[in-house]
C-alpha cells in the first residue's frame, strides 16, 4: 500500500506534466508594483490569447519587492512605481533599461459613515492627518472646507503600505512638496516610519483598499484603479493652482502634460501646476536588463514590452480606469526598449 | 499508543546485500542529519552581516527603518510574546478545564465526539483561520468584544485607544483557536496516565468528584500539563499567516491590546521579497535564526515535562 | 486529637458538592467551547465557500481582475504537484532514518539523530521557508514548484521518522528473530517482513504529515511565488490553493474575496479527509494486530 501510495503521487505528477499543452508556453516572469497589477493582469490576459505561447506571469509584491527580485534576477523583469536609484541600479551589476509603462493617480480613499457628498481636502490638511497633527474626522479644519456635511467624532485611522511601494514613494514625495515638516521629518521613500500614532499597515495597494473598506474612520492613499474598480469614496484635493480637483484618468493625464520631458532621473510629476492636475500623480516603470543572456527569451520579452508600451497595449490601460502614457512618452519608451540586445 | 519493546542489539550485517542496505540506511541517516544542521548554518550564516552590524543591541532596539538600514527587533518581539501570551492564557484555560472535563467526568458517548472534534481544530489550516479572523472574528472584535471591554476595563491602558478590528487581540483569540487541541489533548493524556489508586485515595478519605480532579489529580499532573502549555506556546510562537493576516502590520509597542502589532514571522512574511539592501535581508533572516533558536528552547522544555509524567514523548 | 487530613475542607458536604456542580459545569462549557469553535469556523467555511464552488471554480484559470468568473483550477493542480514531490522526497529519508534508528536504538548517534527530529518538528515553517530560498530559489536565480516541495519535505520528515521508528520497534520480536533464523539477511528480513508489518502505521504517519503541509502557506510566499496559469514544470513558479486563498483573502474585490472562502472549503475538506482517513487506516492497523 505504501508503494502504491508512492507510486499513486508519481504517476499524477507525470500525468499532469503529459496531459497539459499549454504548458509548452514560455513563461515570461515579472514581479513589483501593486499600483500596476490590474493594469498588467489585464493587458498580460489580452496578450495571451493573442499570442497563445507566451505567457507572463506577474506577480504583485510591492515595487521593493519587485527590484529586489529583478537585482537577484529571480525574475525576468521588474515593474516599480520610483525608478531604481544610483544604489540599486550599482546592485543590479549590469545595464538596465528602465521604461515608463502607464500613469497612475493615487487617490485618498476614506471611509467616514454617514455623510453626503465627497470629501474636499487641501494638500496641507493631507499632511498634517498623516503628520499625526489632525486625529478627528470633525476637526474644525476639516469642517471648514465641508460645510453642509454632518463629520463624526470620529478618530482617523491613517493606513499606509506595509510593504516597500513605489505608491508611497509617490504618496511621499506629494508630501513632502507640500510640507517641509514632512521633508525634514519623514522624508521621501518606498518604505518610511510613518508618524501618525493611529496607523495601520496592509500589503499591497489591495491590501490597503481592502482594510480602509473594512475600517470605519480609515484614511489611505490607494491607487486610482482600485478605488474606481471598488467604488470607494475618495476626497477631492486642492491642487498647486487652487483648483478643486478628483482623481481621474483626465486629471492624471493632465498632470503628466506639464513634464512633456520624463526619464528615469527626472520622473517625479507631484504637484503639478496647471489648473486641471491632480497633484498624487506618477508614472510607473518596468525595468530589464539591456544584456540578455538567451535570445530567444530575450525577443519575446522585447516583443511584449514593445506590445504594452505601444498604443495596442496601452488601449488596455483606459478599459482598467489607468492613464495611457502621452505619446511623447510612448516614444521615448519604445526608442529606451529598442536598446535592449535581442 | 504501542507497546515499545525493550531494545535488543541487532544481528551484524554480513552479507553483501546487508552491507548495501546498510550504506543506504546510513546514507539516509545522514541525510537527514545535514538537512537539520544546514538549516540551522543557513541561518547563521545569512543573520551574519546583521548580527556583526547590530550586535546584541539587535533584541533591544525599537527601530524598524529599512531605509536609514536601522533595525531593531524590538517591536516584533514585543507583538510575538504578547499575542502568545494572550494565545496561551485563554488556551490554557479553556484547555485544562476541558482536558478535566474529557478525562474524569465525560461519560463514553460524550467524551469520544467532543475529543474528536476538539482534535480537528488542529486540522484546520493556518490561512483559514486567517480567513476567518479578518473576515469575522476583527469585525466581531471592533463591533461587539472592543467596546464592551472598552466600557467595562477602558480604564486600563490595555483596553484603550481606538479599536480597529485588527491587532494584538484578535491575533491573540486566533492563536489560542489554534493552540487548544494542543494544550486539551496532551493535558487529557496526562491527567488519564495518573493512576486510579490516586484518585481512589482521595475520594476514600471523603472528597467529591470535582475536589479529587481539582486539588488531587491536578496537581499531581500539574508538571505535564505545564509542558502541554509550553508545547503549546511553542506552536504560538511560530504561527506565521494567521496572525499576518490579523495583526495589522504596525512595527510599533503600544500599551494597548486594540492596537495593531507585528510579530517575528509575519515581518519576515511580508518584507522578505522585497527587501533589498543585504543588512535588510540579513536582519530578516536574524529575525528567523532568534524564531528558530526561542523555539528550540521552548519544545525543548516542554517535551522534557511531559515526558517525565507520562514516560514517552508524542508528537 | 487526629489532625485533619490536608484535604479535608470545613465546608458543608452540600455546599462541596454544589462547588463540584459549579465546576464541572464550568469544565463542560469549556470543552463544549472548544468545540463549538470548531462548528462555528466549519460553519461559515461551508457557507460562504459553497456558494462560490462550482466545476468552473475548481477547474479554471484565475480570471484578471475586473473580469468575473474563473477558477482555483491551477492552484489545485499545483498544490498536488508540489505536494507528491514532497512525498517522494520525504519518505524515502524518513524512513531510512527511522529504519537506522530503530536497528541502532541505542547511543549517542541516534539520540543525536532523535534529538535533531525534535528540534526540527518544532521549527516554526517560516524559518524552513528562508532555508528553502537560500538552497533552492537564490543559486538558482528562479523561484519553483520544486523549491516549495523541499520546504513541504522539511516539514513532512519529523512525523515520519518518528513514527517509521516506532512502527519498525513495535513488530514483534519474534517476527524479526524468525526471518533471521529462517537465513534471511538483515536486509532482506527488514524489507520483506518488518517493514509490511509496519506499514500501516506509517501510512497513517505519511497521511498525517500531508494533511498537515496541505494547509501550509508561509514556507511557499518566497518558493513558489504562484503563477496565474497552468504549470507542471517544477522547475518553474507554480500556483498553490493555500497562497492563492491567502492573495484573495487580503484583496479588495468582493469577487476574490468570495474565492477565498471556495478556496478554503476546499482546502478543509481535503485536510479533513486525509485526516479521517489516517484514524480510519489506525483503526484498522490496530484491528489486525490484534487478530
Amino acid at each position: 500500500m505504501k508503494g502504491s501510495l508512492v507510486r499513486l503521487c508519481a504517476a499524477v505528477a507525470v500525468a499532469a506534466a503529459m496531459a497539459i499543452p499549454a504548458a509548452a508556453a514560455t513563461q515570461l516572469t515579472g514581479a513589483g508594483s501593486s499600483f500596476d497589477y490590474p493594469f498588467f493582469s489585464k493587458a498580460f490576459y489580452i496578450y495571451n490569447q493573442k499570442n497563445p505561447d507566451v505567457t507572463v506571469n506577474y506577480q504583485s509584491i510591492g515595487s521593493g519587492g519587485g527590484i529586489q527580485q529583478f537585482t537577484a534576477r529571480n525574475v525576468d523583469f521588474g515593474a516599480t512605481d520610483v525608478p531604481m536609484n544610483a544604489e540599486e541600479l550599482a546592485r543590479a551589476k549590469a545595464p538596465v533599461l528602465q521604461i515608463p509603462v502607464t500613469l497612475g493617480g493615487a487617490a485618498i480613499a476614506y471611509n467616514v459613515p454617514d455623510i453626503n457628498g465627497t470629501l474636499r481636502l487641501t494638500r496641507q490638511i493631507v499632511a498634517d492627518i498623516y503628520l499625526g497633527k489632525i486625529l478627528k474626522w470633525n476637526d474644525p479644519q476639516i469642517a471648514r472646507l465641508n460645510k453642509g456635511m454632518k463629520l463624526p467624532d470620529m478618530s482617523i485611522v491613517v493606513v499606509h503600505r506595509s510593504d516597500g511601494s513605489g505608491t508611497s514613494y509617490i504618496f511621499t514625495d506629494f508630501l513632502s512638496h507640500v510640507s517641509p515638516e514632512w521633508k525634514s521629518k519623514v522624508g521621501t521613500g518606498k518604505s518610511v516610519s510613518w508618524p501618525a500614532p493611529s496607523s495601520v499597515g496592509a500589503k499591497g495597494n489591495e491590501g490597503v483598499a481592502g482594510q480602509i473598506r473594512s475600517t470605519p474612520g480609515a484614511i489611505g492613499y490607494v491607487e486610482l484603479a482600485y478605488v474606481i474598480e471598488n467604488h470607494m469614496p475618495a476626497a477631492v484635493l486642492q491642487n498647486r493652482a487652487g483648483k478643486w480637483v478628483a482623481c481621474s484618468p483626465e486629471t492624471v493625464a493632465a498632470a503628466a502634460a506639464t513634464k512633456p520631458e520624463v526619464s528615469a532621473t527626472n520622473f517625479s510629476i507631484v504637484d503639478a501646476s496647471g489648473a486641471n492636475s491632480y497633484p498624487i500623480s506618477g508614472y510607473s516603470w518596468v525595468v530589464v536588463y539591456k544584456n540578455q543572456s538567451d535570445r530567444g527569451r530575450a525577443k519575446m520579452l522585447y516583443d511584449v514590452l514593445s506590445w504594452l508600451v505601444g498604443s495596442q497595449g496601452q488601449d488596455n490601460a483606459k478599459s482598467v480606469d489607468y492613464v495611457p502614457l502621452p505619446h511623447n512618452v510612448q516614444g521615448t519608451a519604445q526608442s529606451t526598449l529598442n536598446q535592449m540586445q535581442r | 499508543m504501542a507497546v515499545q519493546p525493550r531494545f535488543r542489539r541487532v544481528a551484524r550485517f554480513v552479507s553483501p546485500a546487508d552491507r548495501g542496505f546498510a550504506a543506504v540506511v546510513y546514507g539516509g541517516s545522514i541525510l537527514f542529519a545535514v538537512l537539520i544542521v544546514g538549516l540551522f548554518a543557513e541561518l547563521v550564516l545569512g543573520s551574519w552581516p546583521s548580527i556583526v552590524a547590530f550586535g546584541p543591541s539587535f533584541i533591544w532596539k525599537s527601530n524598524w527603518n529599512p531605509i536609514t538600514s536601522n533595525f531593531g527587533a524590538l517591536p516584533m518581539i514585543y507583538g510575538t510574546v504578547v499575542t502568545s501570551f494572550i494565545a496561551i492564557a485563554l488556551a490554557a484555560f479553556v484547555g485544562i478545564m476541558a482536558a478535566v472535563f474529557l478525562a474524569d467526568f465525560a461519560p463514553r458517548w460524550l467524551s469520544t465526539p467532543l475529543s474528536f472534534l476538539i482534535e480537528l481544530l488542529a486540522a484546520v489550516p493556518s490561512v483559514v483561520y486567517g480567513l476567518w479572523g479578518l473576515f469575522v472574528l476583527a469585525p466581531f472584535v471592533r463591533t461587539a468584544i472592543g467596546p464592551a471591554l472598552q466600557k467595562t476595563l477602558g480604564w486600563m491602558p490595555l483596553f484603550s485607544g481606538p479599536i480597529y478590528g485588527v491587532g494584538l487581540l484578535t491575533a491573540g483569540i486566533v492563536l489560542a483557536l489554534m493552540i487548544v487541541p494542543t494544550v486539551t489533548a496532551i493535558s487529557r493524556d496526562v491527567i488519564a496516565a495518573i493512576p486510579r489508586d490516586l484518585r481512589e485515595a482521595s475520594m476514600a478519605l471523603g472528597s467529591t468528584k470535582w475536589e479529587t480532579a481539582t486539588r488531587v489529580v491536578l496537581p499531581a499532573a500539574r508538571i505535564g500539563i505545564f509542558g502541554a502549555c509550553v508545547l503549546a506556546l511553542g506552536r504560538a510562537l511560530g504561527e506565521t499567516i494567521a496572525v499576518t493576516m490579523v495583526i495589522g502590520n504596525r512595527p510599533e509597542i503600544s500599551a494597548s491590546l486594540f492596537a495593531p502589532s507585528y510579530t517575528l514571522a509575519s515581518v519576515i512574511a511580508n518584507e522578505f521579497t522585497e527587501a533589498t539592501t543585504s543588512v535588510y535581508i540579513s536582519a530578516l533572516i536574524e529575525l528567523g535564526l532568534i524564531l528558530f533558536v526561542v523555539s528550540i528552547v521552548v519544545n525543548a522544555l516542554a517535551r522534557l515535562m511531559i515526558w517525565s509524567v507520562r514516560g514517552s514523548s508524542r508528537a | 486529637m487526629v489532625r485533619a487530613a490536608p484535604n479535608a475542607p470545613s465546608l458543608s458536604l452540600g455546599r462541596r458538592r454544589a462547588y463540584g456542580a459549579l465546576g464541572t459545569g464550568l469544565a463542560l462549557f469549556c470543552a463544549m467551547l472548544a468545540a463549538g469553535a470548531l462548528l462555528v469556523i466549519l460553519g461559515y467555511v461551508i457557507v460562504q465557500g459553497a456558494r462560490a464552488i462550482n466545476w468552473d471554480f475548481l477547474t479554471q484559470l484565475p480570471h484578471p481582475v475586473g473580469v468575473p468568473g474563473g477558477g482555483v483550477g491551477n492552484g489545485i493542480l499545483g498544490t498536488f504537484i508540489i505536494i507528491g514531490l514532497a512525498t517522494l522526497m520525504a519518505v524515502p529519508i524518513g524512513l531510512l532514518t527511522g529504519i537506522y534508528l530503530a536497528l541502532f536504538g541505542r547511543g549517542p548517534i541516534p539520540e543525536a539523530l532523535r534529538f535533531l527530529s525534535d528540534v526540527l518538528s518544532g521549527v516554526p515553517s517560516i524559518a524552513i521557508g528562508l532555508f528553502a530560498y537560500a538552497v533552492l530559489v537564490a543559486p538558482l536565480k528562479h523561484f519553483s514548484a520544486i523549491s516549495a516541495s523541499f520546504a513541504f519535505m522539511m516539514l513532512m520528515l519529523p512525523l515520519l521518522v518518528r513514527t517509521s521508528e516506532q512502527a519498525i520497534r513495535s513488530v514483534p520480536q519474534t517476527v524479526r528473530e524468525g526471518a533471521l533464523a529462517l537465513g534471511m539477511s538483515n536486509f532482506r528480513a527488514t524489507v520483506r517482513i518488518v517493514l509490511p508489518t509496519a506499514r500501516p502505521a506509517i501510512i497513517t504517519a505519511l497521511l498525517l504529515a500531508i494533511a498537515r503541509v496541505t494547509g501550509e502557506t508561509a514556507p511557499l510566499l518566497f518558493t513558489a511565488f504562484g503563477s496565474q496559469f497552468w504549470e507542471t514544470n517544477p522547475n518553474n513558479p507554480m500556483a498553490t490553493l493555500a497562497l492563492q486563498v491567502f492573495t484573495y483573502a487580503i484583496s479588495p474585490y468582493p469577487d476574490w474575496q468570495a474565492q477565498a472562502w471556495g478556496g478554503a472549503l476546499v482546502l478543509i475538506v481535503a485536510v479533513f479527509v486525509l485526516s479521517l482517513g489516517a484514524r480510519l487506516m489506525l483503526r484498522r492497523a490496530m484491528r489486525g494486530l490484534d487478530s
